[in-house]
């Protein structure tokens, strides 16, 4: 679709103005039932828009990505916009500066329509935990869009933004991916600088691509890609063209695929049949099939529901009331009997939500004293073993497949009860971000639920910063 | 099983505020998070180190400058502030 857009642009078969109007007429009249975006940005992306337009004429060379409208998942600063990740604290903060994503895209004058919708936080796997709205699925509107990059993956898949930016924690980009029938990309754990971010769980977090296509996916890796000073996690230089890379020849690629992901509860009986055609289509392509072990799986959700709140109690410590987003110290100027700490617990009470609450709690409990041990230090042991299973694993194949999720998009409220249950739809996902591992959401089929099609992912895990194979394995079943 | 006193009591070590009736509620679902949790323990981990980061990187430092900000990025910040006296982020009394 980037190609095919810039074609155009060049060869003035259409203005980037036209093409920014266009796909802001498709959200005036979509958006409203699917709400896929948080704020627009019309007056911004026209300039940016024309000013490309103005390029063109003038015979400039531009980016793949020059005047091309993209979303941008609402925990991704920009400068001078609103960003709220989801949450009420954050609901009147302007950011002052670029994340280093959007300086690198604003770099190739890519055109931002607008933000999207997440839960808050990015912490949540259906969108339902956005303090605003809840993102609907395209193919089932009575369904949710998955989460936390729901709103990133509804706008793709309803065509309102030719690609957009998400964030995976424990699955974000590639969960909701796979529900909505888009292509996710979660990058190796250091490839894309998290500055400008709001963290959630530092060690986890990744910012990639949500596209209609593995190609695109690959176009916009190659330019958010690289170190930065300003992220001392972001160590590995930017010097691959990932879109380069995609031959669509894998004979003798070696697929493992591992056992344990297949016999576990819960996974849908339909999504498993699609996963396993998807596999056999990759043994006619040439590729050779291998079966793994992977054994620690079973433990990986678990690891992560103790890190992650870890870090979240710690990163979000920021959200005092005190220098940014709001504040009860507001209306405490009447109260002249609150001291500085009832800012703190007032604020927090009253403008974070359940479940962003519950994490804090969870992992201010699991690093509270006489606890640390038994909990945070324990499941980093196991974050190793989980680390060293891959390890072994990659020594004998290329990429890992299996299913991204163990079921399609599920209805709206059905998960919202029960924490756990929700917890649940990570299970495929958040080994890659235990072990820092790239894996992308691509769609492989569909499953047919109370008269709609709704589609499935097929998830494949690379080795570290191997992005390349990874995505030309996934370029190669898209084509075939 | 959390108690709701322990809940309360971790409520204020995290600096929220909660109500008895949230207090209840925090009390069955972090119990139940912590009972799914307790899978780990069959993990043996016996002669494991743990990690607390993945990439293997070690000590990445840059260099210890100031870098200026232009007037704008710094009003732009000041306007953030909840409350303010002149250029001052202003703040309730500590004690």
């Amino acid at each position: 679709m980037i190609k095919e857009f810039h074609e155009k642009l060049i060869n003035q078969e259409i203005t980037s103005e036209k093409l920014t109007e266009d796909y802001f007429d498709k959200i005036e009249q979509k958006d409203g039932e699917i709400q896929a975006y948080l704020s627009l940005n019309k007056e911004f992306a026209l300039d940016k828009a024309r000013s490309v337009d103005k390029k063109i004429k003038k015979g400039e060379e531009i980016d793949l990505l020059a005047g091309i409208p993209c979303a941008i998942k609402d925990n991704i600063c920009v400068d001078g916009l609103r960003v709220t990740a989801g949450s009420k604290i954050l609901e009147n903060y302007v950011s002052p500066y670029d994340a280093t994503v959007i300086k690198k895209l604003k770099e190739e004058d890519a055109v931002f329509l607008g933000k999207t919708n997440l839960d808050e936080f990015a912490m949540g796997s259906s969108t339902e935990n956005s303090a605003y709205q809840t993102t609907k699925n395209p193919h089932d509107v009575s369904r949710v869009s998955g989460g936390s990059s729901g709103g990133s993956a509804a706008a793709v898949a309803a065509d309102l933004c030719a690609y957009a930016l998400g964030s995976d924690t424990g699955g974000s980009i590639r969960q909701p991916s796979s529900f909505c029938g888009a292509v996710g990309l979660k990058p190796t754990y250091g490839l894309v600088s998290r500055y400008g971010l709001i963290a959630m769980a530092s060690s986890f977090d990744q910012i990639g691509p949500i596209a209609e296509s593995v190609e695109d996916a690959a176009i916009v890796l190659s330019r958010i890609a690289g170190g930065d000073k300003n992220d001392s996690t972001a160590i590995k230089s930017a010097e691959t063209v990932y879109e380069n890379c995609l031959t669509g020849d894998i004979k003798g690629l070696k697929i493992g695929v591992p056992k344990e992901y297949f016999a576990g509860v819960g996974l849908d009986p339909e999504v498993k049949n699609i996963i396993e055609d998807a596999i056999k289509k990759y043994e006619k392509m040439g590729a050779e099939i291998v079966d793994i072990r992977l054994p620690s799986s079973e433990y990986a959700l678990a690891t992560y529901y103790i890190i992650m709140p870890c870090e979240v109690s710690s990163n979000l410590a920021r959200f005092d009331g005190i220098r940014f987003g709001q504040s009860i110290e507001k209306e405490a100027v009447i109260n002249e009997n609150l001291i500085l700490q009832d800012i703190f617990f007032k604020t927090r009470a009253k403008y974070l939500g359940k479940e962003v609450k519950r994490r804090i709690m969870l992992g201010t409990y699991a690093l509270s004293a006489g606890y640390y041990d038994q909990y945070y230090k324990k499941a980093q042991k196991v974050r190793a073993l989980i680390r060293k299973e891959f390890e072994k694993a990659f020594d004998k194949v290329d990429v890992i497949v299996g299913p991204t999720a163990p079921t399609p998009a599920f209805k709206i409220g059905e998960k919202t009860q029960n924490p756990l249950e929700m917890y649940l739809a990570d299970i495929y996902t958040v080994s890659a971000n235990i072990a820092g591992l790239p894996a992308i959401s691509i769609p492989c089929g569909s499953a047919r639920i109370e008269g709609k099609e709704l589609p499935v992912g097929l998830q494949l895990m690379g080795k570290w910063f191997g992005e390349e194979r990874l995505l030309n394995a996934a370029h190669a079943f898209e084509i075939y | 099983m959390l108690s709701k006193d322990e809940v309360k009591k971790i409520a204020n070590l995290a600096r929220v505020e909660i109500t008895d009736d949230e207090a209840a509620k925090y009390s069955t679902e972090l119990s139940d998070i912590l009972g799914f949790v307790e899978k780990l323990n069959e993990a043996d981990t016996e002669d494991i180190e743990p990690i607390a980061h993945i990439t293997g990187a070690k000590n990445v430092t840059r260099g210890d400058k100031v870098v200026e900000y232009s007037d704008e990025t710094k009003d732009n910040i000041i306007k953030n502030f909840p409350e303010k006296k002149d250029r001052f982020d202003k703040v309730k009394a500590v004690f």
